[in-house]
């Protein structure tokens, strides 16, 4: 498990993006015990009032449940509601830019749509 | 547990007056960072806050009671300094760690023999060597041990990483921490080494020239931290009534650090980009010398 901080946003905001990544890359299965407040807290260096912030970002969400006495868990169906979420915000995080960017480039409609097919091809395992 | 009130603290030595009107209070089972350039008046103010030194002006309240001469709120509040007493009165010097270690457990009415055991191995120190026998490093690490295992409900660390290699600071931010979640109480770290506990704070005193420039929760406060970067006309007309702080400039490259709030109506140019900047910025450009400042 590796995490990395900017100063972009809230480190609390940075920390439940970094446990959703973890849950949506496999990293943490559904199901799975995540690591403590406290633990994290040691580890990362950071006030465990806000580890705890993050984290309820996600137990809000539904995405992480926590069993009394027992410690945080990956919710089930938590991976299917990330790529959910995901799809419905691929638009505007990336299509948008890359629009933008293209049209700043001088790139044509047809030029950046060979290149998405390109990026097909040479990326092999394409869409399931 | 009660609050620590410090109110309208001033401290003079001679002509010199090292703390003027500070007032701050500290709540219950928080972690604190008190900032400071070198001479700033924060080993001054941590020693007025365990009475060690007397205010010239000013109270300290721990709830409704001052704490001045008031043996049984002192033995509430421990202060782990370059200068405390182990280094300054002779026979503690000579005595081992594990009796340093007693004598306190008698003074404070308690202390954590176990946490104590694992955290001197982890360090690698020995319980019996006196203490006077210690590098640098190793005296750091022997205070640091007493600092976290005595039952007191406030912690204030005056250096806390003075001499430590990154290893052993990485060994004493995960201590702390551990301390902190199995008993929660209330620290202050006064440190020079910012970006090792930035996030480890939840409040943030800054102690300039004297004063409080500073008091707020972390997040607020890197919260009021941008930097804006982009063409100097685009930076100038979109920060004309922002608070600046620093600025440099490099070509046509602007970069400004404003700390405050942004004109909620005023759009932002493309050109412009908007990040933030960290707590040792924030730090280095509000304690920097006026005079450069300004010029």
């Amino acid at each position: 498990m590796h995490f990395s901080f900017d100063q972009t946003s809230p480190i609390y905001q940075q920390i439940a993006a970094q446990l959703e990544e973890m849950i949506f890359t496999g990293g943490f299965k559904e199901g799975s015990q995540i690591p403590s407040t406290n633990e994290l807290s040691r580890e990362l260096h950071i006030n465990p009032a806000t580890v705890l912030k993050g984290m309820n970002l996600l137990v809000d969400a539904g995405l992480l449940e926590k069993h009394r006495g027992m410690g945080t868990f990956v919710s089930k169906g938590a991976h299917a509601q990330v790529v959910e979420e995901r799809r419905k915000s691929f638009y505007d995080e990336y299509v948008v830019n890359v629009v933008d960017e293209a049209q700043k480039l001088n790139l044509s409609e047809e030029r950046l749509i060979e290149l998405i097919k390109r990026g097909y091809e040479e990326n092999g395992h394409a869409e399931n | 547990m009660d609050m620590l009130k410090i109110s309208h603290v001033e401290k003079h030595f001679g002509k010199k007056q090292v703390l003027k009107d500070v007032s701050f209070e500290l709540a219950p089972n928080k972690i604190y960072a008190l900032l400071g350039r070198n001479g700033a008046g924060k080993s001054t103010l941590l020693s007025i806050m365990i009475d060690a030194l007397r205010a010239n002006k000013g109270t300290i309240k721990m709830g409704d009671q001052p704490i001045s001469d008031n043996d049984e709120m002192l033995g509430k509040i421990y202060l782990m300094s370059s200068e405390s007493s182990l280094d300054n009165v002779m026979f503690q010097r000579y005595l081992k760690l594990k009796d340093i270690f007693k004598a306190n457990e008698s003074f404070y009415g308690g202390f954590d023999w176990e946490t104590a055991g694992q955290m001197v191995n982890k360090f690698g120190i020995s319980l019996d060597v006196a203490y006077s026998k210690f590098s640098t490093g190793q005296k750091t690490m022997a205070k640091l041990v007493l600092a976290l295992c005595l039952p007191v409900d406030y912690v204030f660390l005056d250096e806390p990483v003075l001499g430590l290699d990154a290893n052993h600071r990485d060994l004493f931010y995960q201590e702390l921490l551990k301390s902190y979640s199995n008993r929660p109480r209330t620290f202050v770290i006064s440190t020079h080494l910012i970006g090792e506990i930035d996030q480890l704070v939840e409040h943030v005193l800054i102690l300039d020239d004297g004063r409080i420039i500073v008091d707020q929760p972390t997040e607020a406060l890197l919260d009021h931290c941008f930097l804006i970067s982009g063409p100097v006309k685009a930076v100038d007309e979109y920060t004309q009534d922002l608070h600046i702080i620093h600025q440099q400039t490099l070509a046509n490259i602007k970069t400004a650090y404003v700390f405050g709030k942004l004109n909620d109506r005023q759009a932002i140019p493309d050109t412009v980009k908007i990040e933030h900047y960290d707590l040792q910025h924030l730090f280095m450009y509000i304690t920097n010398d006026r005079g450069l400042e300004n010029a």
